[in-house]
């Protein structure tokens, strides 16, 4: 490289930073967040096709939608409520490889749930990552609720749930919109519109083109953004988490996502998916995307990326290790916590 | 001591303990300046303003869910829903949520709600403001089912009932509300969760009941008495946890045993009654476990002769008692 193409490209990396508001470090470090994510996730499909786990459902496709929209989170005052395809929203909230692959492999020391709930449930009290069920919608209730008591106890936090586009059918989402709107409530309702819930296209799943624009019916913004597009997300969590923090309410942001893989490891997505689509969709996978985005602006340059991607294959490595080794749940533990007869690990109650 | 109704026990253990704890929050379906449709919330909103007593839309789901979201997050919220018989759109949020948030995340998250409902009928309510639910919620581990019968019990069980750390149904019957008077201590009682209650200590024939049928029974040991029948009522007052102990005590001691519920008999909250007494006493039983239950039609009856048909009445009771006595 020139010294002056280094010039122009130092330039452009200011240029793309001080746009997003970031500094540098900060590009790399979501850049970070977004290929561990990859990573992990890309591993659990790996061990289920081994068959050393039954069961993966992730979010590969989606992971720079929720790097970008959950970054300007404050970690451990703030709350995220998942959903199933999480991983790097969680990972991004300070859940660690070792926390996933625990989940993957139900491992006693699972953080999520000590083993008991499906993979994909993610869940961690000690940074308010809200517990996960399988039904859906469910959680935005949750999180208009945590919410609520954020505004009544005057916390200053905000609360962000996610959600597939399918479950933004449910009654649930129209009662918590709703209710939200209502009371200008410091949440942010993320939709990651990857198209199908399950083998249902959009066109059978929605009356209208775009999840978005149901929030005029809760008189708080709706925001479709290129899920695709890491900093655009990024853009659009800030200002909806800004806004929910200074008590001017709500927002419904749409990120339109892809789903690179079937929507679970029991599913066989060619059935209903065309290769020319899955081709199509996987040029818009925002892993490649962002790489190319911060080499070519000089944000990160290839000794960096080397030094992001040997750092993540140590960690997914490790994780996946350490995992395994951990102990399986005793059955005879699994009375406890029905009620609050006993005292949670580590709690010291 | 002061003699209240039952509903002025569950307004006045509102208030106190909205008093005692400013986590506390009520949010329900006109909960708010109305004061409840039956008023049981009456004055909160006067003295704890809209930010602690919240009236919600049209929304049963949200109303548990939010609450649930709001204990997670610091709060104590006593939800109330209008009539038990609309408590269905939120049975998700109760079933799915609620009652397994403990147990799913291994301990490290609680749900500290009460959900309060009035129930019941005898109340020209027909199909869809007489129900009975006690029993689609009493089979979920993780849910706790509270009935109380009497204004001092409604009260103890109250207190107990918000200060608990699990999700807790509290079902009030809607026929007793301002039918019933007693005496209620202004001191800081409580009665403890999944402790029955002998409202009536007999040597021959145990009764076993809750809500209104724990009235109607005791009548039904009036109307026996002069068949020199001795009859051993017992108020059940917490569905889960049951308390084994005082009933298998009673019936190990009289050798008969009759439940009463007023929903529908099959597959009824009794049927599990009677279930543990078959099990659990069975050497002692000096005749078949009887249930006197709601007739099996899908609600109740408006007009008044079809609702007397469906409603259980001391005298149905009685009869049982006689008949069983007689074994």
């Amino acid at each position: 490289m020139t010294t002056r193409a280094r010039t122009a490209a130092g330039s452009a990396a200011l240029d793309l930073a001080a746009d997003a508001g970031l500094r540098p470090d900060q590009l790399r470090d979501m850049y970070r967040l977004v290929a561990l994510a990859r990573a992990t996730d890309e591993r659990m499909w790996i061990l289920n096709r081994a068959g050393m786990v039954p069961f993966v459902i992730s979010g590969q496709g989606h992971e720079g939608a929720q790097v970008g929209l959950c970054y300007e989170l404050r970690k451990g005052h703030d709350w995220l409520v998942p959903f199933y395809r999480s991983v790097a929203a969680c990972i991004t909230f300070g859940m660690s490889p070792r926390d996933i692959m625990t989940a993957q492999f139900a491992r006693a020391n699972d953080v999520s749930s000590g083993g008991r709930q499906m993979p994909g449930h993610y869940g961690a009290a000690i940074h308010n990552v809200l517990s996960t069920s399988s039904p859906v919608a469910t959680q935005l209730l949750h999180a208009v609720g945590i919410a609520l008591a954020a505004q009544i106890r005057g916390t200053d936090q905000v609360a962000l749930t996610a959600l597939g586009e399918g479950s933004s059918n449910q009654g649930d989402f129209h009662e918590g919109l709703n209710f939200a709107g209502i009371h200008h409530l410091p949440v942010v309702f993320v939709v990651e519109n990857n198209g199908y819930a399950i083998s249902v296209p959009m066109a059978l799943e929605s009356a209208v083109p775009d999840i978005a624009m149901r929030a005029a019916g809760y008189a708080m913004p709706g925001v479709v953004v290129d899920g695709g597009d890491v900093l655009a997300c990024y853009r659009a969590g800030h200002e909806a988490i800004d806004r929910a923090r200074r008590g001017d309410g709500p927002t419904l942001i749409e990120a339109k996502v892809m789903r690179l893989t079937a929507h679970s490891s029991d599913d066989q997505q060619t059935k209903y998916r065309s290769a020319a689509e899955l081709e199509e969709e996987r040029g818009r996978d925002p892993l490649p995307r962002f790489r190319a985005q911060l080499l070519a602006a000089g944000v990160m340059d290839d000794e960096q990326l080397a030094a992001i991607e040997a750092e993540i294959k140590v960690a997914v490595d490790d994780a996946t290790d350490w995992a395994q080794a951990q102990p399986e749940p005793d059955p005879a533990t699994a009375e406890r916590y029905v009620y609050a007869d006993e005292p949670a690990p580590g709690t010291g109650a | 001591m002061a003699v209240r109704t039952l509903l002025d026990a569950i307004r006045d253990t509102l208030a106190d303990e909205m008093r005692r704890d400013d986590t506390m929050i009520v949010l329900g379906e006109d909960v708010g300046i109305k004061g409840g449709v039956f008023l049981a919330t009456d004055g909160l909103f006067a003295e704890f303003g809209g930010a602690r007593v919240i009236d919600t839309p049209l929304t049963e789901s949200l109303i548990v869910g939010a609450s649930i979201g709001a204990a997670v997050n610091g709060l104590r919220p006593v939800p109330e829903i209008q009539f038990a018989d609309f408590i269905f759109p939120a049975f998700n949020q109760i079933v799915s949520e609620a009652a397994r948030l403990r147990y799913r995340s291994n301990g490290t998250f609680a749900c500290p709600i009460t959900i309060r409902a009035p129930f019941g009928g005898g109340v020209h309510g027909a199909l869809y403001h007489s129900q009975s639910v006690e029993a689609f919620f009493a089979h979920v581990p993780g849910l706790k089912v509270v009935v109380p019968s009497t204004p001092y019990d409604a009260r103890g069980l109250l207190r107990s009932s918000i200060r608990d750390p699990d999700p807790v149904l509290f079902f009030e019957h809607k026929k007793l509300y301002r039918s019933v008077r007693g005496e209620v201590p202004d001191t800081d009682y409580v009665v403890p969760l999944g402790q029955a209650r002998v409202a009536r200590p007999g040597d021959h024939v145990t009764v076993i009941a809750y809500g209104l049928m724990a009235h109607y029974s005791l009548e039904a040991a009036e109307l026996v008495e002069a068949d020199d029948i001795s009859v051993e009522v017992i108020d059940l007052r917490t569905l889960r946890p049951l308390d084994r102990d005082t009933i298998l005590g009673s019936v190990r001691k009289t050798g008969k045993c009759v439940i009463v519920y007023e929903d529908n008999r099959f597959g009824g909250y009794g049927a599990e009654v009677a279930a543990i007494v078959a099990e659990e006493a069975f050497e002692y039983l000096d005749g078949p476990v009887v249930r006197v239950a709601g007739p099996d039609v899908p609600g109740v009856p408006y007009n008044h002769k079809l609702e007397d048909w469906f409603m259980v009445s001391p005298d149905q009771i009685a009869a049982a008692i006689r008949e069983l006595a007689a074994f």
